[in-house]
């Protein structure tokens, strides 16, 4: 059924069962997940028990839901915390990012675009391992130097922030210089022209059109952070985030409230997503 | 004045930049590379060789684990393709208006969830309690359990699964830009569907063949959730022989060294790519 | 004409759900014509031309190719090529690759296709750019390529569909001299589209003019000019002046009739149904009507007439003059013949018009406005 040429109806219809099957498969794994975290059994597999709530709000041991069970919830701050500062850190390195790669022409400036995008197709475990060896080098010496103890240079939160900071920036950056390229230099020109000084211009015109950029790569970078699992399993100390948290249990086997606890991720992310589409519409 | 403050500007611009890539890119790859170069001789006491790299190739463990490592990473890749390719054609090319925008968003779903949520997804569902097997069972297909956990064909399918939206997503960039009129010359000239597809579609659509295949490649090359999960025992990936270097052995020096040849290979491969289909870093990455 | 027309539409209809884009189009066109379809745009043309391409399935009616039904032929197979709007060269080939490619599918082995490529491109002008990517060609050639990829297969009809839309007004002149020029060289029946008169007044044997699905009239480029047979192709082929008025005499040939205003005209009927009290559209061509300062000299014309220059539109040899008729108030088109005579007209001016009723030009009224 290529456009404008016929095709045979057995192909058509091949072609559209084909496609069919591809989207259940990109939707059974989710589905069952989700299904499975009401049933009424300790185990997040068949045979089917019956419908519960318990794993999301029972309170008696082995049915512990989410909302009860501590070092859930903690880790969900933990992540939740994590996500926050790479946020933050990521969409301000980007936005300086964009400013230098679109307006500025230097000597070096394809070799550093290329740098900018290398943490894209670096393995994300290379990124911890690199950053957890250099980080403990550094702390060795300092220690040795000074007597001093540098705990935020060994693995943990901060460790962990910085090991997804340093390709979550990569996204923001991509993000944000392509707001800035459709930006309409002039703009900026007519609001010096009116007395604005440089950094009121940029200010009061350009940050102001490249806020949803700045809202989307936010959005991104908290999605990215929750989900990453590589980069923070090599610098990850004693504060686990959720992802962490559930990948030791899974290795354990687990009661369904792995189910519930991903089925909540589900919900959020999906509102998360929703917000920065919604963000986009607006921005067109 | 003006071009005092812009150097400024400047120089407050690339600042970020120069720290970001400097400490956490740059120098620590570099640190890593020298540990891996380092050997221990005693308690803390090391000699500059190559003894890391010596034991990587005298132990058939782990080069043979590198070796399968990468070439189930390009078995994966090959098949996410030849999955992927017809869907994103038929999204492409054969929807319009509002389906296309839905089945596009509906490529997207699974991936607002975490890859390990997506791998518990399908450990349910292949275990030996799992939907699949219980489904065979009602079928009167199989007469016990069956455990579809824990070899490489669960390993596929779960690489083949993560790794769909980051190859349906520039195929589709891709083939929405080829012009209709295209194939429709093509086949008023004489050619069939199938010569059409070799010479004008592939040919266009090359460009995200091949950003699509390099991050999914690289992405299966340095997985680590999905082997460890869904593989068996013997079914061992390259990144978990790292992990076991640095947190269970604490041999940071062999995993520095484990590390670096992980690194060498998908920059090899990515480098190959490019080459090959004569595109540049820079586009091929503006294309995801 | 015994000989088996090259393309031949009987009674071909296409319907989308309701809208019926061709209705019932029946037509015929002999070897080695250049063969126009001219109409506005969304007149079912292009849907016209897409099913003799085969690219859409007519609802109705046969389409003979040299005598044989091709309905179900699939376009690939069809004894058909098209030059696309955008002529769909393909990028991602060389030249000679874009011009070899029909016989590749064919199956031609790699000696032949080279030397009939090698000698297409020469035939349209192009010789020695076979390896020469298609970007480094100009507009024109590009087009000419296009042209040579569809020759190549030597077609029985090559379609057309609006190829020189996309190029500028310089080249679009040229282009059409080009064109008539290589479709008499390969002596290969076209058939084109265009809503562009100027291209299929200039480039045809024959034109259709398409409106709303259905062919209001076929000819040659002369009879569509002079004896439009309806008033959609009197408006649209060419310029005319249009009164509305109603028939209040007949005297043989001649219909005399007065518009609301109460300027009477004479003119010869071009439809059925006049008859006296009938409200009727009257076209005349802007160069039909003579400008003279003595009203002496066009008294005999049968329309005649005083009016006041509004604005002279200087375009060399095609200048116009905005006349507003004292009897009617309103504004006429008229030549400005470049003879001298007029040189020093000046706006505000009075001067006298006059027409002969054979170049006017009467049809049925479509609406009713001045009937009663």
């Amino acid at each position: 059924m290529i456009v404008g040429i016929p095709q045979s109806g057995a192909f058509r219809w091949t072609y559209r069962a084909y496609v069919t099957l591809f989207f259940i498969y990109l939707a059974l794994p989710l589905i069952t997940v989700c299904v499975f975290a009401f049933n009424d059994s300790v185990f997040p597999s068949l045979p089917w028990e019956g419908f519960t709530w318990a794993w999301f709000f029972g309170t008696e041991a082995p049915y512990i839901g989410v909302f009860h069970e501590r070092p859930i919830l903690r880790s969900i701050v933990t992540s939740a915390i994590v996500a926050f500062w790479v946020s933050v850190l990521s969409v301000i390195v980007g936005t300086t990012n964009a400013f230098l790669f679109v307006r500025y022409e230097f000597r070096g400036k394809g070799l550093l675009y290329i740098l900018m995008l290398l943490p894209l197709i670096i393995p994300g475990i290379i990124l911890g391992i690199s950053i957890l060896v250099f980080s403990s080098t550094v702390a060795n010496t300092l220690e040795d130097a000074t007597g001093l103890w540098f705990d935020g240079l060994r693995p943990g939160l901060i460790l962990v922030v910085l090991g997804q900071f340093s390709f979550i920036t990569t996204f923001a950056t991509l993000v944000i210089s392509a707001r800035l390229q459709k930006f309409d230099p002039s703009l900026e020109e007519a609001a010096l022209n009116l007395g604005a000084t440089p950094w009121g211009a940029v200010r009061a015109v350009t940050l102001p059109f490249l806020y949803p950029a700045m809202a989307a790569a936010g959005v991104v970078a908290v999605l990215m952070s929750f989900e990453n699992f590589n980069t923070t399993l090599m610098l990850v100390g004693s504060d686990a985030p959720l992802t962490i948290t559930m990948f030791d249990r899974l290795k354990l086997g687990s009661t369904p409230v792995l189910n519930a606890v991903s089925l909540l991720l589900m919900v959020a992310s999906a509102v998360l997503g929703l917000a920065s589409l919604l963000l986009q519409k607006r921005r067109e | 004045m003006g071009t005092d403050r812009t150097r400024l500007g400047f120089w407050l611009l690339i600042a970020p930049l120069a720290v970001w890539l400097l400490a956490l890119i740059v120098l620590p790859h570099v640190g890593m590379f020298l540990v891996s170069l380092r050997e221990r001789v005693g308690v803390r006491e090391y000699e500059t060789s190559l003894a890391n790299y010596a034991v990587f190739f005298n132990e058939p463990l782990y080069w043979n684990t590198f070796a399968r490592t990468a070439y189930m990473s390009i078995s994966a890749t090959a098949l996410t393709l030849l999955i992927g390719f017809p869907i994103a054609y038929y999204i492409a090319k054969l929807t319009r208006g509002r389906t296309k925008t839905t089945l596009f968003l509906m490529c997207l779903i699974p991936f607002w969830v975490s890859e390990l949520v997506r791998t518990f997804g399908w450990m349910i569902l292949l275990r030996e309690t799992g939907i699949f097997s219980g489904l065979l069972q009602y079928l009167g297909l199989v007469g016990g359990p069956v455990e579809m956990l824990y070899n490489d064909a669960a390993i596929m399918t779960g690489l083949v699964y993560t790794s769909m939206l980051f190859m349906v997503v520039p195929l589709v960039t891709t083939l929405d830009s080829l012009d209709d009129s295209l194939i429709e010359a093509g086949y008023d000239l004489g050619a069939s569907g199938f010569a059409i597809l070799r010479e004008i579609v592939i040919p266009h659509a090359m460009p995200g063949i091949v950003s699509g295949c390099i991050v999914v490649f690289m992405l299966s090359l340095g997985n680590y959730l999905t082997p460890i999960l869904l593989g068996g025992k013997d079914s061992l990936w390259f990144t978990g022989l790292i992990y076991d270097q640095f947190i269970t052995r604490f041999n940071w020096e062999l995993g520095s060294a484990f590390g670096f040849l992980l690194l060498g290979l998908s920059s090899l491969i990515v480098f190959l790519g490019l080459k090959l289909s004569g595109q540049s870093l820079g586009k091929t990455m503006a294309q995801t | 004409m015994s000989q088996v027309p090259d393309l031949e539409c009987r009674a071909i209809s296409k319907s989308f759900d309701e809208f019926k884009a061709v209705k019932d189009v029946s037509f015929s066109v002999p070897q080695g014509t250049f063969f126009s379809i001219l109409g506005p745009s969304g007149c079912g043309k292009t849907t016209l031309l897409r099913m003799i391409a085969g690219f859409q399935k007519p609802t109705g009616g046969d389409l003979l190719i040299k005598g044989r039904s091709v309905l179900e032929v699939p376009p690939n197979k069809r004894p058909v090529s098209m030059v696309f709007q955008h002529l769909a060269l393909f990028p991602m080939m060389n030249i000679g690759a874009n011009v070899g490619f029909g016989l590749r599918q064919r199956g031609v082995n790699r000696a032949d296709t080279k030397r009939q490529v090698e000698r297409v491109l020469e035939r349209v002008g192009l010789a020695g750019v076979a390896d020469r990517p298609v970007n480094s060609l100009s507009g024109g050639q590009k087009q000419r390529v296009a042209i040579a990829r569809c020759m190549v297969l030597e077609p029985d009809v090559l379609l057309l569909d609006e190829p020189l839309g996309a190029l500028d007004l310089k080249l679009r002149e040229h282009m059409k001299v080009e064109l008539k020029q290589l479709q008499s060289e390969f002596n290969t029946t076209f058939v084109y589209i265009t809503h562009d008169q100027s291209e299929a007044l200039v480039m045809s044997d024959q034109i259709a003019v398409m409106n709303h699905g259905v062919f209001e009239q076929v000819g040659i480029a002369k009879e569509l000019y002079y004896e439009p047979e309806t008033a959609f192709v009197a408006g649209f082929v060419g310029e005319a002046n249009r009164f509305s008025a109603r028939i209040d005499s007949i005297d043989g040939g001649i219909l005399g009739m007065v518009t609301p205003e109460g300027r009477t005209l004479r003119g010869i009927g071009a439809g059925q149904g006049l008859a006296t009290g009938t409200t009727v559209d009257v076209f005349v061509r802007p160069e039909a009507v003579r400008l003279s300062r003595r009203h002496a000299d066009l008294s005999a014309m049968g329309n005649s007439g005083q009016g006041q220059v509004r604005n002279i539109l200087f375009n060399g040899a095609n200048s116009q003059l905005i006349l507003r008729d004292q009897t009617t108030g309103a504004d006429m088109n008229v030549a400005l013949p470049q003879t001298g005579e007029f040189r020093d007209l000046a706006q505000g001016d009075t001067v006298h018009f006059g027409w002969e009723p054979q170049q006017t030009r009467v049809y049925p009224g479509a609406g009713g406005r001045h009937g009663n």
